[in-house]
């Protein structure tokens, strides 16, 4: 794939913020915060576009600096190769400490996306060893790139949300955020999932990924790429793990990808944007929302709410 | 839908030109404003409606807002907004929305974050969390009602919460046929309010949510009203980081950024004015002084920064400068107090005490405090005030707090940042409650610490022990006062010097003027503490023998004694033995409904968790208790 971005220009004004940089710029004061008052914080980096933005927030926040907490990274065996290829090659250039964790008990037990039903498998391979993790490091606060503007229930999640020692999230028992000023005081067991991304909406992610010139994984970018049709949904067979069911055959499509889960469970959409102002002006124009390509927020509206409750990021 | 071609299509340039667009974008400005109304009033439909218009909401939402708009919507067959707004799953059912909620919204010239809060008098608290980050309010009236309590109260917290910028919609207005002579007596009544509660000014619009009258566009039905439609207000109006660029330089350090020895910088989100290198420079509340050398960031040093930025600038000179401190200009330093007036809303099941400690935290300083007096409460309905001696949830009051160290602020009506605060439980670590500083107190200026030649070490030395305090803690007829006076017995004949105060006799003199309320026995406490204190001070053995029912005061007088000298002996009776020992007759009296507020019955006593000895006084006599209480006092001694 060719790089097609083009550089936008910055555009600062000199007496006025814009909105984004007010964004960045609270973005910026949520991670000094965390870093100042708890004591072993970590950016849960998932590699897509909100990670990618987090990332590139942290690096200015702690400028000159490197930021000061690792990154960790879930990875369910299901992974695009390319977004590996990212996760290493940008945890190199900054010089991040990158921490990998996987189920390997889940996968020695068979889970897997093909045979097992994607409540079970998420739960198995993503929800679980993340707060397996969490716990296994001790770590008191988790950085997240959840927006409030991606589901209902993350539109009333505070900015510092508490979980129990079970990683469970109670949404009536939220303590009231007033100003900027965060209590970040935990109970013991409790630890905190911080969401400086909250007042982002998909377009500020994608027109700040444009602006700052932020290096994303080649998924987003539109390019041939093989796949098959299942389900309405259009799957990319990624590697040779991928079981084709009776009849199917991979199909060369001009695909990108809005989101970037297992892939044998994302599904990708047919596009020729293969630069950001393509792709925004796609989204722009889009029937469908963000979360659409995922399989695993199907279900009846709560369903986020419940998942949230029990311990889903 | 009649009105759905009028819709706001943002994307119209975006499809044409999209470089174009971005540009346009990137050069937004942010405006955060929050709606307050019951769902009578319509506020869900209201704020769905200005996301279905700015098409802020994608096909598959739609189908599922029109699937859900017929199996439980309150629009017949029509879109009903209100359920694009409703969030969790447990007010969809009810029909309410029950916490704070944040939307997103833009236009070609804003991008706005509305923040959606419950109107109902129990849910003040999130309401008041809503405006504290909002630029504007838009508050909504049903025009068939006109001017009620809750607008009252509505206009009120936004006021107090420092919104400048007030919009009255006049909703409903198909309901009472567009007319003129409606909607200008609201107006006439609400302004006759506003000034009364000092609202300078706000801008009436007559709105239907539910049609989309001068929503995005003005309305032919309100040919009368040539004001702006509710859209077009909220593009052009002015914000609050306009005015607070033009006050003096301030920045509460949050982080000192120290990656190498060779780089030391001060990180903090500018709250007001300008900054550049080369700017003299005042830390407080040392008052040191500097000039600004670099403001270093990823893509290169700023030539300046303004308020809302979030930096990192370096010093020229070496100056102690830490996490908690205000950098500001230097001719323009903040004040620095310890003692100040403000208002505070009360945000807790569990009421607000005047004498009891709390954690404050306010800008990047966290820091211990008490409400040292309450003057008075106000009725959020009716503006009435009224004096009270603590405050329970949703309750509002101008009280005296005082803070165990001095601190720089502004003044909240200046800058909420600098002036806004939050006050934590210690034991739960809960938000409990939410302040604004209205000023200092003069007295912080003027009480100093006398500093003595003879200090407690060697009043201590004097008489050749560690002081001690033994805090005895249990019901009423545990035995705590007959165990202590046999403890004090043995320390006597030990050539131990020491001092019994008793409850009891506490309150003949000391305390006469405290009853048992709960915040009289916080007072009590704080009391008997800091006399307890001065003895210990003076080099003695303290015994105290108070039912002291409460974790967080025992806690108090654990943080005033210095550390290993606070000694809490709980005398553990259960209370059936208690009850039927009652040797002061108390318990018979309390469960005749004579006494109230007795601990045990209708007050509850919250058990020590970690005291230093535990006597169970049903299995000891109080003299053997009192025997190994005396050897655990001197062991490792």
């Amino acid at each position: 794939m060719t790089d097609m971005r083009t550089k936008a220009d910055p555009g600062l004004t000199p007496e006025r913020l814009t909105h984004l940089q007010r964004l960045e710029a609270e973005a910026i004061h949520i991670m000094r915060e965390v870093v100042a008052e708890t004591e072993k914080p970590v950016m849960l980096y998932s590699v897509g576009k909100d990670s990618s933005v987090m990332l590139h927030i942290a690096l200015k926040a702690f400028y000159p600096g490197r930021p000061p907490f690792p990154f960790l990274h879930i990875a369910s065996g299901w992974d695009f190769q390319a977004l590996i290829e990212h996760r290493d090659r940008t945890a190199g250039e900054h010089g991040l400490e990158l921490i990998v964790h996987h189920n390997d008990e889940g996968e020695a037990a068979g889970i897997n996306p093909f045979d097992t039903g994607s409540a079970t498998y998420s739960q198995t391979m993503l929800t679980d060893p993340l707060k397996q993790a969490l716990t296994d490091h001790g770590f008191d606060a988790a950085f997240g790139g959840g927006r409030r503007d991606e589901e209902k229930a993350r539109a009333k999640e505070r900015v510092f949300s508490f979980r129990n020692a079970s990683h469970g999230w109670d949404p009536k028992n939220q303590r009231p955020e007033l100003w900027s000023l965060y209590n970040a005081r935990k109970n013991k067991g409790e630890s905190i999932r911080v969401f400086p991304l909250s007042n982002w909406t998909e377009l500020d992610i994608w027109q700040y990924i444009h602006l700052e010139n932020i290096d994303i994984v080649p998924l987003y970018y539109s390019a041939k790429r093989p796949t098959v049709e299942r389900d309405g949904l259009i799957l990319m067979t990624d590697d040779d793990r991928f079981r084709f069911e009776e009849g199917e055959q991979p199909v060369e499509k001009s695909i990108r990808f809005r989101t970037l889960g297992c892939y044998p469970l994302t599904g990708a959409v047919e596009s020729e944007a293969a630069d950001l102002p393509s792709i925004i002006q796609e989204m722009l124009l889009a029937t469908g929302s963000e979360r659409q390509g995922r399989s695993i927020d199907k279900g009846q509206g709560a369903s986020m709410e419940q998942k949230k409750r029990e311990g889903y990021f | 839908m009649a009105d759905v071609e009028i819709s706001y299509r943002p994307d119209a340039l975006a499809a044409e030109d999209i470089d174009a667009y971005l540009d346009q974008h990137q050069h937004k400005s942010l405006l955060r404003f929050i709606t307050c109304g019951s769902v009578d009033d319509g506020k869900s439909t209201l704020i769905g409606r200005l996301l279905y218009d700015s098409k802020m909401i994608f096909e598959d939402q739609l189908a599922a807002l029109e699937a859900d708009s017929k199996q439980v919507g309150t629009q017949g067959q029509d879109i009903d907004f209100a359920l694009l707004v409703d969030g969790l799953a447990a007010e969809r059912e009810q029909g309410i929305t029950i916490d704070v909620a944040y939307r997103f919204f833009a236009t070609d010239k804003r991008k706005f974050i509305v923040a959606d809060t419950p109107g109902h008098e129990q849910y003040t608290r999130n309401m008041v969390t809503g405006a504290s980050t909002a630029d504007l309010a838009v508050i909504l009236i049903d025009a068939r009602k006109g001017v009620l309590t809750q607008t009252r109260r509505h206009s009120y917290l936004c006021h107090l919460l420092g919104i400048r910028n007030i919009v009255l919609a006049v909703n409903k207005m198909d309901l009472v046929d567009y007319e003129q002579g409606v909607f200008d007596d609201i107006v006439s009544d609400y302004r006759d309010f506003a000034t009364e509660i000092g609202i300078e000014d706000f801008v009436a619009i007559p709105v239907s949510g539910l049609k989309g009258d001068n929503i995005i566009a003005a309305s032919e039905a309100t040919a009368w009203y040539d004001g702006p439609a509710l859209l077009d207000h909220l593009e052009t109006v002015g914000l609050d980081y306009d005015r607070r660029r033009k006050q003096p330089f301030r920045m509460a350090v949050q982080w000192v950024n120290r990656p190498n020895l060779d780089f030391r910088g001060f990180s903090g989100m500018v709250a007001s004015g300008r900054i550049a290198p080369g700017d003299p420079v005042r830390v407080l509340p040392s008052g040191k002084t500097s000039t600004v050398q670099r403001i270093v960031s990823l893509d290169g040093d700023l030539d300046h920064a303004i308020a809302g930025q979030s930096v990192t600038i370096t010093l020229a000179d070496e100056i102690d400068c830490s996490r908690g401190d205000v950098i500001s200009a230097a001719d323009a330093p903040p004040e620095v107090a310890d003692q100040f007036e403000a208002t505070i809303v009360w945000m807790a099941d569990e009421p607000m005490l005047p004498g009891r400690p709390y954690v404050m935290k306010m800008a990047t300083n966290t820091m211990r405090a008490t409400i040292t007096d309450e003057k008075y409460q106000v009725n959020v309905n009716t503006m009435e005030r009224s004096p009270g001696k603590q405050l329970s949830l949703n309750g509002i009051a101008v009280c005296n707090i005082s803070t165990d160290k001095a601190v720089p602020f502004t003044p909240y009506d200046d800058n909420p940042d600098l002036g806004g605060f939050i006050l934590i439980d210690r034991l739960t670590n809960a938000t409990v409650g939410a302040g604004m500083i209205h000023f200092a107190l003069r007295r912080s200026h003027n009480i100093h610490w006398q500093a003595v030649d003879i200090t407690r070490d060697a009043h201590a030395e004097q008489k050749g022990q560690r002081p001690k305090l033994l805090w005895f803690t249990g019901l009423s007829g545990s035995g705590k006062s007959t165990i202590a006076n046999f403890v004090e017995k043995k320390l006597h004949a030990m050539g131990r010097h020491s001092f019994l105060l008793d409850g009891d006799n506490v309150r003949h003199g000391l305390n006469r003027d405290l009853g048992f309320t709960a915040a009289d026995r916080v007072e009590n406490i704080r009391r008997v503490g800091e006399v307890a204190k001065l003895m210990t001070d003076a080099g003695l053995i303290v015994l105290t023998a108070f039912i002291s029912p409460f974790r967080a005061e025992r806690q108090m007088v654990r943080r005033m004694i210095p550390e290993g000298e606070f000694v809490e002996v709980f005398v553990d009776t259960p209370l059936e033995v208690a009850e039927q020992r009652d040797i002061k007759g108390l318990y018979k009296k309390a469960r005749a409904g004579e006494l109230k507020n007795f601990t045990g019955i209708d007050s509850p006593y919250e058990e020590p968790e970690n005291a230093e000895i535990r006597v169970n006084t049903v299995e000891m006599t109080a003299e053997e208790a009192a025997e190994y209480i005396v050897e655990q006092l001197f062991t490792g001694d």
